[in-house]
């Protein structure tokens, strides 16, 4: 790859990183936003470490949680039965919930005219989130930050499979497949990926990238990779033996 | 086998280099090169260390500095308390960082960081200065989380949380219990090393003890409410060792109130449960130089810039791995890995001016339930502004068939040999 290709790359990865700043700094007024929403909330739900049941059972660790399912709180009989149903207190069911109790649930004991304004409800459920587990502490929780929409075909045109990679880009990209790939070559437990041509590592890694290969681990990697990355990679791993 | 004739190419330019600098450059080009210090080789030292020196081509002059000559690896040791592997097998050297990079490998203890006059002070005297310093001691233990658990108590109820010594001890003390004894795990509040690793090693202890001692249970009085990878556990204990192992939140038991290391019992608001053999993983900081450095908060963690793993407390200081506050990234040695190539990177875009790509971050924790049953969470992550945050996760199921299974316990054994070439070389 020549080096104006080199920088037009670079910006753009700028541009895309810059991009995800952003979205971290908007998450967290969202939650200080949703702090001061939570006040409407406090006369019944409590939240935090010293958080009780209260009119309403308490909020902590409630992402993920099967509806109706707390011990120690009596629920309506239609919030149990809405859990038994399958309604499981993830962001986008807080949120509907939020919107409308008593039509997402109906016939449930808690009074609340709705909170109607989208991002309200965004802010409302992002400061609640903070008081459930974050990944860091129990790695399978939902992501905090919005997933990029990947996209890919497993017949790749040849526009995508003649990309030049870019064989310092790719050396520096594959410092974490190395993690688990051999750089050696080696192939016990996990394949080698080293002298491959080209061609089959990018169809490859489009592949796990539209989720028609199955490792989960291979998917969540090729989706964080753009066309040019993964032909950086590939023109890479093709010089090792 | 190119990589190693690259390895040894470099590492020999790196060792020439080191050599034609100290011996005429600073004299003939007026300047030296830069100094790095690693303080800690775990997964997020030695990978920096290695990182640092390998693609610097011996531009960088890098110090590790690190009090054990044969580093056991946390990761796999809940394997050899199992019987899947050896000691011996998750034991490792600093010797090819050496030989094949031109990394300076101290082993002695790190006392002291004088921030501003930008030195190392070393329990066995002498100082190291550098340019950029980073810090990634691992975490250090809380004993008195637990009242009654001292440094002390640790010989009669091993932690095992840094394995080595304190691993061959509770596997010893396992082996010797008596037949229908009770094996009681108490085990860590958040955040701690390895999420899913007191769990594993209940599963390890189970299927070891399910042979040895069929009549034995396992006990895990835990302060927390949900653990990772808590359905694919709790499934798996119920297939592979039903009745065997009974799991205590805090909720049940009222929480830790004792331990008593000379009787072998722990008091609960509950209940007092006499163990046979107890493994107390007390509360958990980040590695004392770290704290002693004034780099830790009121939480006993480091604070970092996202993107580069700079302290916040002090720019020319990276904190990796364990001791750091991650945001969403998990105390793995995975996290820590991929953590040490985003600092190698941006501290090497620093000193020489090299290239400095957007950080890429992510981890996997793969962990056995029993023989070739394995199982495994992951995620990715983007620096923002205040932390970094997961975008994309996945987890093993519950009811996956065998051969699934058995296929994804084989992964995490390429891993460990793939994490181990790239921390060690």
């Amino acid at each position: 790859m020549s080096g104006v290709r080199l920088c037009v790359l670079g910006i753009a990865l700028a541009v895309a990183w810059a991009g995800s700043q952003l979205s971290a700094q908007a998450r967290d007024e969202l939650v200080v936003q949703g702090s001061k929403l939570f006040r409407q909330c406090q006369s019944c739900h409590q939240v935090g470490p010293k958080a009780r049941h209260a009119v309403g059972p308490y909020l902590n660790n409630i992402f993920g949680r099967r509806a109706g399912t707390l011990e120690g709180f009596r629920y309506s009989d239609a919030m149990e039965q809405a859990g038994q149903g399958g309604l499981v207190w993830d962001e986008g069911a807080l949120s509907r919930f939020i919107a409308d109790p008593s039509g997402v649930v109906k016939g449930t004991r808690m009074k609340f005219r709705g909170l109607k304004v989208e991002a309200d409800r965004k802010a409302l459920v992002a400061f609640i989130r903070q008081h459930s587990p974050g990944p860091a502490n129990i790695p399978e929780t939902p992501p905090t930050a919005p997933v990029h929409a990947s996209a890919g075909d497993p017949d790749l045109p040849e526009h995508i499979l003649s990309i030049a990679g870019d064989p310092a880009y790719g050396e520096y990209l594959s410092s974490e497949c190395v993690t688990c790939h051999q750089a050696s070559g080696e192939d016990k437990g996990i394949p080698s990926i080293t002298g491959w041509p080209v061609r089959r590592f990018v169809t490859v890694l489009h592949a796990y990238r539209s989720k028609h290969r199955e490792n989960p681990v291979m998917r969540s990697v090729a989706a964080s990779l753009t066309d040019e990355e993964i032909a950086s990679l590939a023109v890479y791993f093709e010089t090792l033996e | 086998m190119g990589i190693t004739r690259r390895g040894f190419a470099k590492g020999t330019a790196a060792i020439a280099g080191a050599g034609l600098l100290t011996g005429m450059g600073r004299a003939a080009y007026g300047q030296a090169r830069p100094k790095v210090v690693v303080i800690g080789g775990g997964a997020g030292g030695a990978t920096t260390a290695r990182y640092l020196a390998k693609d610097s081509k011996g531009a960088i002059d890098v110090t590790l500095i690190e009090p054990t000559k044969a580093y056991y690896t946390c990761f796999f040791s809940n394997l050899y308390l199992g019987g899947f592997r050896s000691l011996e097998s998750i034991g490792h050297t600093y010797d090819k960082l050496a030989s094949d990079f031109g990394v300076n490998v101290v082993h002695d203890w790190a006392v002291g960081i004088d921030r501003d006059a930008k030195t190392v002070s070393l329990a066995g005297g002498g100082t190291v200065p550098y340019d950029k310093l980073v810090v990634a001691p691992g975490i250090d233990l809380i004993y008195d989380s637990v009242p009654g658990y001292s440094l002390e108590a640790a010989s009669l109820m091993p932690h095992a949380w840094k394995a080595g010594t304190q691993t061959a001890l509770l596997k010893n003390k396992i082996a010797a219990m008596r037949e229908g004894g009770t094996f009681a795990m108490v085990a860590p509040p958040n955040p701690y090393r390895c999420p899913p690793g007191p769990y594993e090693r209940i599963s390890m202890v189970a299927h070891l003890l399910k042979t040895s001692n069929p009549t034995a249970k396992l006990v895990v009085i835990d302060p927390k409410e949900a653990f990772s990878k808590q359905a694919l556990f709790m499934e798996g204990w119920e297939k592979h060792y039903p009745g065997m192992v009974e799991w205590l939140p805090a909720s049940i038991h009222g929480g830790i109130e004792s331990v008593n290391p000379e009787t072998g019992e722990i008091v609960t608001g509950l209940d007092t449960i006499k163990a046979d053999v107890a493994n107390v993983i007390p509360a958990q900081k980040a590695g004392r130089i770290a704290e002693a450095a004034g780099l830790t908060n009121e939480n006993g963690f480091c604070a970092i810039e996202p993107a580069t793993l700079q302290s916040k407390v002090d720019p020319n200081i990276h904190v990796i791995g364990d001791a750091c506050i991650a945001g969403d990234m998990p105390k793995s040695a995975f996290s820590a890995n991929s953590q040490a190539k985003v600092a190698a990177m941006a501290i090497r875009a620093d000193l020489t001016g090299s290239s400095k790509f957007p950080p890429r971050f992510s981890n996997t924790c793969w962990s056995l339930i029993a023989t070739d049953d394995g199982v495994k969470v992951g995620a990715r992550y983007e620096a923002g502004e205040d932390k970094i945050a997961s975008v994309d996760s996945f987890i093993s199921q519950t009811g996956e068939d065998a051969a699934l299974r058995k296929t994804t316990y084989e992964e995490s054994v390429g891993w460990y040999e793939g994490i181990t070439a790239d921390m060690f070389g």
